[in-house]
């Protein structure tokens, strides 16, 4: 597909943009350069997920939840409890018992835990631990057990154990079964409990070390971290009624680059009034933004780093701690830094562990009450969650037969769609080097992207290192030059 | 034991006279895998997947007639060989998404499937269009999940004394048809507790409550076989 119909950005020119026949498995970056040779423009294109809009339709609501986990094999019991949230609302069920809540909770925190400690350990530590530059055939979880073998075997841990929460909640590691509309599908036992206490400890403190290790990185090498792939935006994520850190639950948040509220406790279901996606010609991909701001100002970051410049505490004490230290580095602005993504991921990661030991010592958790019956059913719902890379939306509007006639999807990486561009254009604005694409920046391209640990496939197929293609193209349209790194 | 019998991959399997290889061999505890056969109903013969060696011919298990010391061969390379292909043909045949599917687990098409230990397929996809029948309150037909086996067409005519189902068409347009005044489940009578609905081997007819209400591991087949759980 050839872009021809509108020149977007003053002398930038065609480009040619072809999904379809794009390098399988591999990110693809195209950079366009203005006049005077600057990187005028990052594009980063993603495997779109409208097609998972189209494909539910027609089909049975029952079924929805089970198939949209699909669309991701990182994060599915994101995908899993948004859909299941707006299930329960068509089924006329506004709140469940207290155990199918926590239930939901728990299995929430493991999946948040288990994607953080991938990411974090298996993806992002090789680079901050190794450098960007060092030998790239080490810079993954085989080059860390190598060298860190401490650290990579607390990451393997971390990440098992969040997956051992969702294996016995669900009966699978992945793509299994738990949630049903008004409630979830068997109870959790006292044995169920005791095998999730018996590591939990343990689990905290792998990750209070995890936080101090990339805490100490990112603040042992500020002026580097403060300078790449730095710029300021907009935030949205959900908070609790009292402005806590919320992961599962909770209303709407949007704060603008200084901090400034932008919107506060908006319920989801009112989504639609304070968000617009634009459709942009040379994506198939969808680009939301604040409506309040607009579309050239209005679009914003979600995940670890928003959650948590955005949240105004968090409800347990090791984590509310690493927070104010975040917060003070930010002084009084939020923290707009890429590579603080991984700070404020592994804060969220400690929290989870924290919560879910909480969550562990509630009698309520083991309540044997799970499913609500509702009374009036609706034809058209929303639901929201802090998926492990950010706000999640799903959408669906059902006919008078239960089929799903629309559905509507906001993903994590849709929405950080438009900062990754940013991130990309301000690093390759930095370390571009004349006209010609070099390894090296590559490399710090790979690095900003995997900062907001976006649902590429591509980006965990590889060890940790991403399969990446960046086209060059000059103010007159013209490719000057393709760099492809693969993954191995 | 004075009956006569006969010997399936060498083990002795009694049986009364009038019966078929497969009853003998459901008595024997012996699992021959089939999809269109079910003990309470008239063999149909169509699946071929009970297909066995008898007498140097390959002959279907549910309507062959046990014969008194005769060998048969039930779980051989090339019956296995055959039977996978078959299974491969009905998953291309069709539109299964095992994931999504309510059925996942206590389907008898995936259970064969795993049984035969079928991995994938070397056929290309047909992905008929077949109409999804949503209008019946409680019964979803999912047609695309249909292999065709009529086992309720059996059923609602000879135990629902309802006569609601049939297979229309050929090929890629071949599809089960409801007997009701405009075709839809809606307006056809079935209800929940009817037979038919409780024989479709696969996710095609199925009672809309309850989907994924059995957690995993506790579904028909989770950690048990078809051959150790047939019924
Ligand atoms: S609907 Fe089920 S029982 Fe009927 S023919 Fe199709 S697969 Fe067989």
């Amino acid at each position: 597909m050839t872009d021809g119909a509108r020149n977007e950005s003053g002398g930038l020119r065609r480009v040619r943009i072809d999904p379809v026949t794009r390098v399988e498995g591999h990110g693809r970056v195209t950079l366009l350069l203005d006049e005077n040779n600057r990187v005028a423009q990052a594009r980063l294109h993603i495997v779109e997920f409208r097609g998972f809009e189209k494909f539910i339709q027609g089909r049975p609501c029952e079924e929805v939840p089970i198939l949209v986990q699909r669309l991701c094999g990182i994060c599915p019991v994101s995908h899993l409890l948004a859909a299941s949230k707006v299930l329960d609302q068509l089924a006329g069920v506004e709140r469940l018992t207290p155990a199918a809540q926590k239930q939901r909770r728990l299995l929430h925190l493991g999946q948040v835990l288990q994607s953080h400690a991938l990411h974090f350990f298996y993806l992002a530590a090789p680079d901050l631990l190794f450098g960007f530059d060092s030998e790239a055939q080490r810079r993954n979880i085989i080059g860390m057990l190598e060298r860190n073998r401490d650290i990579a075997l607390q990451g393997i841990r971390i990440r098992k154990y969040g997956q051992e929460v969702i294996r016995i909640i669900c009966g699978k590691r992945i793509h299994g079964t738990g949630p049903l509309p008004g409630g979830m599908n068997k109870p959790l036992t006292g044995a169920d409990r005791d095998h999730l206490l018996a590591d939990i400890e343990q689990v905290v403190r792998w990750c209070q070390e995890g936080l101090a290790l990339v805490r100490g990185i990112y603040l042992g090498n500020k002026e580097y971290q403060t300078r790449f792939a730095v710029f300021p935006s907009n935030f949205l994520s959900l908070v609790r009624p009292d402005g806590a850190l919320e992961l599962y639950d909770g209303r709407l948040r949007a704060r603008d680059a200084e901090g400034q509220t932008v919107f506060d406790q908006v319920e989801c279901r009112d989504y639609q009034r304070h968000l617009r996606e634009e459709v942009r010609s040379w994506s198939y991909m969808k680009f939301p933004f604040l409506r309040a701001l607009g579309s050239g100002n209005g679009w914003y970051r979600v995940g670890p780093l928003a959650r948590i410049n955005n949240c105004d505490s968090i409800t347990t004490p090791l984590a509310e701690q690493a927070r104010r230290e975040f917060v003070q580095h930010g002084a009084g602005r939020p923290v707009h830094a890429s590579l603080a993504c991984h700070w404020a991921r592994m804060i969220e990661a400690l929290h989870c562990a924290e919560a879910i030991r909480e969550l562990l010592d509630d009698p309520e958790l083991l309540g044997r009450d799970l499913l609500v019956e509702g009374e009036t059913s609706r034809r058209e719902a929303v639901g929201v969650i802090e998926a492990p890379r950010g706000t999640l939306f799903h959408h669906y509007r059902i006919d008078g037969e239960g089929l799903v006639a629309k559905a509507n999807l906001i993903v994590s990486t849709t929405s950080n769609n438009q900062a990754m561009n940013e991130a990309i254009r301000r690093v390759a604005a930095e370390y571009l080097d004349g006209r010609t694409l070099t390894e090296g920046l590559l490399n710090h391209i790979e690095v900003a992207i995997r900062a907001y640990d976006p649902c590429l496939s591509c980006a965990t197929h590889a060890l940790g290192r991403m399969p990446l293609r960046v086209e060059l193209y000059d103010a007159g349209g013209e490719l000057l030059n393709t760099l492809v790194k693969n993954g191995k | 034991m004075n009956g006569p019998t006969f010997t399936i991959d060498g083990r002795s399997v009694p049986f009364t006279e009038g019966q078929s290889i497969i009853q003998a061999a459901r008595e024997a505890g012996i699992y021959i895998p089939h999809l269109c056969y079910h003990p309470e109903f008239r063999p149909h013969g169509s699946c071929r997947l009970c297909v066995v060696e008898a007498g140097g011919r390959s002959v279907p298990a549910c309507s062959t007639p046990a014969v008194a010391g005769q060998q048969v061969r039930n779980r051989t390379e090339r019956l296995d060989r055959m039977r996978r292909t078959l299974v491969e043909l009905l998953f291309v045949e069709g539109n299964h998404f095992c994931p999504a599917c309510p059925k996942s687990g206590n389907c008898k098409l995936q259970a064969v499937g795993y049984w035969l230990r079928m991995l994938d397929t070397p056929f290309p996809y047909l992905f008929p269009r077949r109409e999804l029948d949503a209008s019946h309150h409680d019964v979803l037909l999912d047609r695309d999940r249909c292999i065709f086996c009529e086992l309720c067409v059996r059923a609602s005519r000879e135990v629902d004394r309802k006569n609601l189902f049939a297979i229309g068409g050929k090929g890629t347009r071949c599809r089960l048809l409801v007997n009701s005044p405009d075709g839809r489940l809606g307006s056809s009578g079935l209800s929940l507790g009817d037979r038919a609905l409780q024989v479709c081997p696969t996710g095609a007819l199925l009672p809309r409550k309850g989907a994924f209400h059995v957690p995993v591991g506790r579904r028909l087949y989770d950690g048990r076989s078809i051959a150790e759980s047939d019924e």
